[in-house]
């Protein structure tokens, strides 16, 4: 489970890819595809015409200096934008072929399919067991909770630490053991996407570690798109890597979509060289 | 051996500069003047309190609650409370029940619903200055729009409709105050597990912002009971009247509240009414303590640490 085997994969179903842009999957293999995808915030433009494809079941990888736009990027991905209200996007981000913009998309079931854990760890002030229970209470689950909140739990490999105290606060644990029930409480109400806006930036390495172990692991079941400032994590933990950076008019642009250890070995731009090889960013 | 009377000579000097701490007056000056401020502060309640506790010494000891259970009377060995009581209690309740939903309400629509547009910030900006509206002015309003043009007359329930009105806006922004307080991150993390904007504000944001509103809306409440000026507007009895019955049934009778009837038994010349607006000050102030008590212990109980 280790770099070079996610190498391999990433070669099987992209062969065509080798070597630089535009990078493209088989069709059924494809999540998410952005189309000339730019966000403002207002009249600022903070992405600029992005065009790439996400592939199903891998992690993929957002990298780029900071204030580059791979969170509002990564927002895009499942609405979280709409929150702002001067927010808005010219281009078309497509989710399974649907456009996530078209008019008559709930943005509420957007977000259910597509799960988001953040760069602080923020769980709801309640119960560890209401952390979890939430999501799939709104959704309407009609099954055992409690079950779906043990599996939860387990798979966010967190289920050990907290089964003994389901009723205290989520807000007690630790800053790792908060940052995996929040990814538990994202999976409870089994998303096909997570988003990590930067899952890590918070934590001890230790605790980093064993979210990207996680993120091994879930993969099997989800798709991931992790953005990150550290290009180690980037470099371990995902299959693809997509390398933004900002340019002249503060817009982030992709420079490159590439598989992991090709990105990081034989970069087919110059700019990317540059970050990756630490002479700016 | 020079070097090592230098490193004494430079303990020495740091040893001086630690302790010589001493000539520091302008600090003891400042210190002194703030002091002064607080005995002031204090001082002044101290003086108020006891001088009024002890003008009504003798009603509260002499019949606490034949004063607390008679009606108002030009006699003042018969005079009492109770319909000052009752119209206080139940204009209170009247406040509540449109000032706290209402107030909440629209607070929540302004924080969380509405978008941020020239017209929202100009709507917060007014509220911000409605209340900051002298209490009079709300008074003419009443009467001119609950008492005249509605028709109702000089009732409870336009004393009460008016107070609401007065305490609205300050319900809109302690209850906005403690909106915004409430983490974004909150926000999104019911969001991002697919809770519409309703389920995120039910579930997350109230619980969260309800210590905030318990605290502003009772402490609102407070303001309510102890106003005088907009109901002596609108036909707060400043007399003699014999009406007594159930809040419900006074909603449309004439009405006398605590604060008016103290406001009236201190225009009296002689010193038993001045005797009696004292005590009924002194139960004025107890309730008002009691709801400012509620008020934190309320907040302490719901202020759990997130």
């Amino acid at each position: 489970m280790g770099a070079m085997s996610t190498t391999d994969e990433a070669e099987q179903i992209a062969p065509a890819a080798a070597g630089g842009p535009p990078m493209t999957f088989d069709g059924d293999q494809v999540v998410f595809e952005l189309d000339d995808l730019s966000c403002y915030y207002g009249d600022f433009r903070a992405v600029r015409e992005i065009s790439l494809q996400v592939p199903k079941n891998k992690i993929t990888a957002l990298i780029g200096p900071s204030g580059c736009g791979k969170s509002t990027l990564l927002r895009s991905f499942n609405r979280m934008n709409d929150l702002v209200d001067t927010a808005h996007i010219t281009g078309s981000v497509r989710y399974h072929g649907v456009d996530l913009y078209a008019d008559g998309v709930d943005p509420v079931e957007v977000r259910r399919r597509i799960g988001m854990v953040f760069q602080k760890p923020n769980p709801f002030p309640k119960s560890i067991y209401d952390n979890v229970a939430f999501g799939p209470r709104i959704a309407g689950y009609r099954g055992n909770m409690d079950e779906l909140v043990e599996q939860s739990l387990r798979r966010a490999a967190i289920w050990d630490e907290v089964k003994d105290k389901l009723k205290s606060p989520g807000t007690a644990l630790s800053g790792g053991q908060q940052q995996r029930l929040c990814i538990a409480r994202a999976i409870a109400v089994e998303p096909d996407v997570i988003l990590m806006d930067e899952p890590c930036s918070a934590l001890d390495p230790i605790a980093t570690l064993k979210i990207e172990e996680l993120m091994r692991e879930l993969r099997e079941n989800y798709t991931i798109v992790i953005v990150t400032h550290n290009m180690q994590q980037a470099a371990r933990a995902s299959n693809f890597t997509a390398f933004l950076t900002m340019g002249e008019d503060r817009a982030g642009y992709l420079v490159e979509m590439a598989a992991t250890e090709e990105l990081f070995t034989r970069p087919a731009n110059r700019i990317t060289e540059d970050y990756i090889t630490g002479r700016f960013g | 051996m020079a070097a090592q009377s230098e490193a004494l000579s430079a303990r020495d000097l740091v040893a001086r500069r630690l302790q010589g701490g001493g000539s520091d007056w302008r600090s003891w000056v400042l210190e002194g003047a703030l002091l002064l401020s607080l005995l002031v502060a204090i001082g002044i309640l101290f003086v108020l309190v006891s001088d009024v506790l002890m003008k009504a010494f003798p009603v509260l000891v002499e019949r606490p609650l034949d004063f607390l259970t008679s009606t108002v009377s030009a006699r003042a060995e018969r005079a009492g409370i109770i319909q000052a009581i009752i119209g206080s209690v139940t204009i209170t309740l009247i406040v509540a029940a449109l000032a706290i939903p209402i107030g909440v309400g629209a607070a929540i629509y302004l924080e969380e619903y509405a978008r941020d547009s020239r017209l929202s910030r100009f709507i917060r900006t007014n509220i911000r200055n409605l209340a900051g509206v002298p209490a009079i002015v709300y008074g003419l309003l009443g009467l001119a729009v609950f008492s005249t043009a509605l028709g109702l007359g000089s009732v409870l329930l336009a004393g009460g409709l008016t107070l609401a009105v007065l305490v609205l806006p300050i319900v809109v922004i302690t209850t906005s105050e403690a909106l915004i307080a409430v983490p974004t991150s909150i926000r999104e993390a019911a969001f991002g597990v697919g809770a519409t904007r309703w389920e995120t504000i039910r579930s997350h944001v109230l619980p969260y912002a309800a210590p905030g509103i318990f605290t502003g809306t009772i402490l609102s409440l407070g303001r309510a009971f102890g106003e005088t000026a907009p109901l002596l507007m609108v036909g707060a009895i400043a007399g003699t009247f014999s009406f007594v019955g159930a809040p419900w049934e006074q909603l449309g009778e004439g009405y006398t509240t605590l604060p008016t009837i103290v406001y009236h038994w201190a225009g009296y010349p002689q010193a038993e009414f001045r005797a009696l607006g004292a005590a009924a000050i002194v139960v004025l102030l107890g309730v008002i303590l009691l709801v400012n008590a509620t008020a934190i212990v309320l907040r302490n109980r719901y202020d759990r640490k997130w």
